[in-house]
Parts: structure tokens; C-alpha cells; sequence
């Protein structure tokens, strides 16, 4: 099933402010920020599409687009 | 219609502190609005002021920014005027029940169909972080230095005693369920109060050492329960989260349209 979905991160750099929220209740430790504090994916793989992020990110910056 | 589509762009980023608690609810909102599948010219927003207030400048509805504690006043001067609209009126804690307090429970207690967003933090932000009527007892802010001696109120309780007829609670850290309770209280017919518990890392996060944006959501999670969990009878503190009120009783202004035919009988 996660398999064979097509999972694409779009980060907005210029809204994120870096409060990492989404870093922290990511279930699959896969986003980090980066040196100027704003959030990047590391471990793409492992993203389960749960959009906990998208739907915590206060600032909108983060949409995962899932192709099933 | 994507949730980008109800928002204003050009007004991005916003002007809320990284990790503040308001961007949760404009992002759970925006996603109760898409589920709905409610047309942009049919939402009116209202706000006063306060951090939260100007939530009502990023979203592409009708939008009245109004003044301090009245945005349910001019609220219910729209809906009264085109009762068809759907009426959204995000405050903060201070704005909604401090300065605004004999508003919010007249407009709960007159059953008016408005859907009314307490966003609440517990600290008034924009001015540098007084204590508000939500602090509660023990907690620091600028002017408690000592800590604060005044108790709080609760709103789901303040709120249903006045006489509202949809009464709900969530957090900032529950996104699932505060879209899906803001999706409710839209749909409901009357006076919909949902009190959303947010942070303040700049000034409540702060002053009362709790830490960041992260840490406070975490201790909204330890410190809530949904209704009639078993966890509450154990651990009476916890705060309950869910639907406490929900019930149809007349509303205002399909009342007042019964008023204007029965005057206009006979004319």
C-alpha cells in the first residue's frame, strides 16, 4: 500500500519561519531544518503521506501532494 | 477548491510569531471551509482586534476588521441584514470575553446564527503579554509578575449558561478535530461557540516557562481528554475536549422574519 504511493513535499522557504512543529510530531522523523532555520525533507523514503505536518504547519508552508 | 484558494496571498507570510497557535486555526478553518465546499462570497468574517483578529486579513471572504471586543456587534448587524451568509467571527481570549464579554453572551443568549471562534491563548500578545480573563489562577504574565491571583473563566461553561446552542472545545494540537468541529459549528444553525485552546510561545510560552511552540503542544495534549474519557474520572484536572452543547432552539433571525410577516399582516 505506502509503496506505491507517489509522495511530493512543496515547501514554501519563504513562509516557513522554522518553529518546528512539524519536525517534532512527524511519526517518521522525516522532515529537519536546515542551517537558516527553515524546514527541509531528509528522509523523503519514509514519509507515510500522514500530512500531520501540512495540517500543523501554522504558516501554511508545507503541502504534500500523494498520487496513489 | 485547494486551500490556497481561500486565502490571500500577497499578505504572506503573516505577521503571527513562529509557532503561533493562531496559524493552526487559519490552517484548520481554510480545511473546514474546503470539506464544506462553501463559495467565497458566501462567508463573511468579522474580527476585532488582537493577534487573533487579524486573522481576518489573510483569508479572500468578505472581511470586517472591526474594533476591540465588537465583532459580534457588527456580526449581527450583517447577519440581520442578509441572514443567507455565513457569518464567521474569530476572537481571542481578551477580545471575546474581557472587552467583549457582554457581547459574546448577549449574542449567545439572542441564539443569532453566528459561528464565533474563540482562539484562545490566555495572554493578550499583541500589547506585550498581560494577563487576560483565560490566564487563570498561578500564572505569570508582564502585569503578574508575582503570578496572577484572578481565576478564569471557562468558556465551553460561561458559553452554555448564556445560552448557546453549540458548544465545543479542541486544541491547536488536535488539527483533525478542529477542523472537524469548526466544520460543525459552521453547519450549525445558531449561536456556535468553539473555544480553541492555542499557544503563545512568545508571551505565555515565555513567561511561564514552558518552552517552544512544540513543547507547549505537547502539554496541550497531556493536559486535555475527549468527553467522558475514563482518564477524566482518574485525573480530574484534565480539560475535556469534544461537542458539550448541541441542541436547536429558534433562532434570531428567522424569528425576526416571523416578527416582520405577522406585522405585515393585513398592510
Amino acid at each position: 500500500m505506502g509503496k506505491s504511493k507517489l509522495i511530493k513535499h512543496i515547501i514554501n522557504r519563504d513562509w516557513c519561519k522554522g518553529c518546528g512543529i512539524c519536525v517534532e510530531f512527524c511519526p517518521q522523523n522525516v522532515l529537519e531544518l536546515d542551517e537558516q532555520d527553515k524546514v527541509r525533507t531528509t528522509r523523503p523514503e519514509s514519509c507515510i503521506g500522514c500530512k500531520l505536518c501540512e495540517l500543523r504547519c501554522p504558516d501554511l508552508a508545507i503541502e504534500i501532494h500523494i498520487k496513489e | 477548491m485547494a486551500i490556497k484558494d481561500y486565502i490571500r496571498e500577497r499578505f504572506f507570510p503573516h505577521m503571527w510569531c513562529p509557532g503561533c497557535g493562531h496559524g493552526i486555526v487559519l490552517n484548520g478553518m481554510l480545511r473546514a471551509i474546503e470539506v464544506l465546499g462553501l463559495n467565497k462570497n458566501d462567508i463573511v468574517m468579522v474580527s476585532g482586534i488582537g493577534c487573533s483578529s487579524r486573522i481576518s486579513g489573510y483569508v479572500d471572504f468578505h472581511t470586517l476588521h472591526t474594533i476591540h471586543g465588537r465583532a459580534l456587534a457588527f456580526a449581527t448587524g450583517v447577519k440581520m441584514s442578509r441572514p443567507e451568509l455565513n457569518l464567521i467571527v474569530p476572537m481571542g481570549d481578551g477580545d471575546a470575553l474581557a472587552i467583549g464579554g457582554n457581547h459574546f453572551i448577549h449574542a449567545a443568549r439572542r441564539n443569532i446564527d453566528l459561528t464565533a471562534i474563540v482562539m484562545n491563548n490566555r495572554i493578550y500578545g499583541m500589547t506585550g503579554g498581560q494577563y487576560s480573563p483565560l490566564s487563570g489562577y498561578g500564572v505569570s504574565a508582564t502585569t503578574a509578575p508575582y503570578s496572577n491571583i484572578d481565576q478564569s473563566f471557562d468558556i465551553v461553561e460561561l458559553a452554555r449558561a448564556a445560552g448557546a446552542t453549540f458548544v465545543a472545545r479542541t486544541t491547536t494540537y488536535h488539527v483533525q478535530e478542529l477542523s472537524n468541529l469548526i466544520q460543525q459549528a459552521i453547519v450549525h444553525k445558531g449561536f456556535s461557540v468553539v473555544e480553541v485552546m492555542s499557544q503563545c510561545p512568545t508571551y505565555f510560552g515565555r513567561k511561564n516557562k514552558e518552552g517552544g511552540p512544540a513543547d507547549m503542544l505537547k502539554r496541550m495534549k497531556d493536559m486535555t481528554t475527549p468527553i467522558g474519557s475514563k482518564a477524566k474520572q482518574s485525573h480530574t484536572e484534565l480539560i475535556e475536549r469534544g461537542i458539550f452543547v448541541q441542541k436547536i432552539l429558534p433562532e434570531y433571525c428567522s424569528e425576526y422574519a416571523g416578527i416582520i410577516e405577522r406585522a405585515m399582516k393585513g398592510h
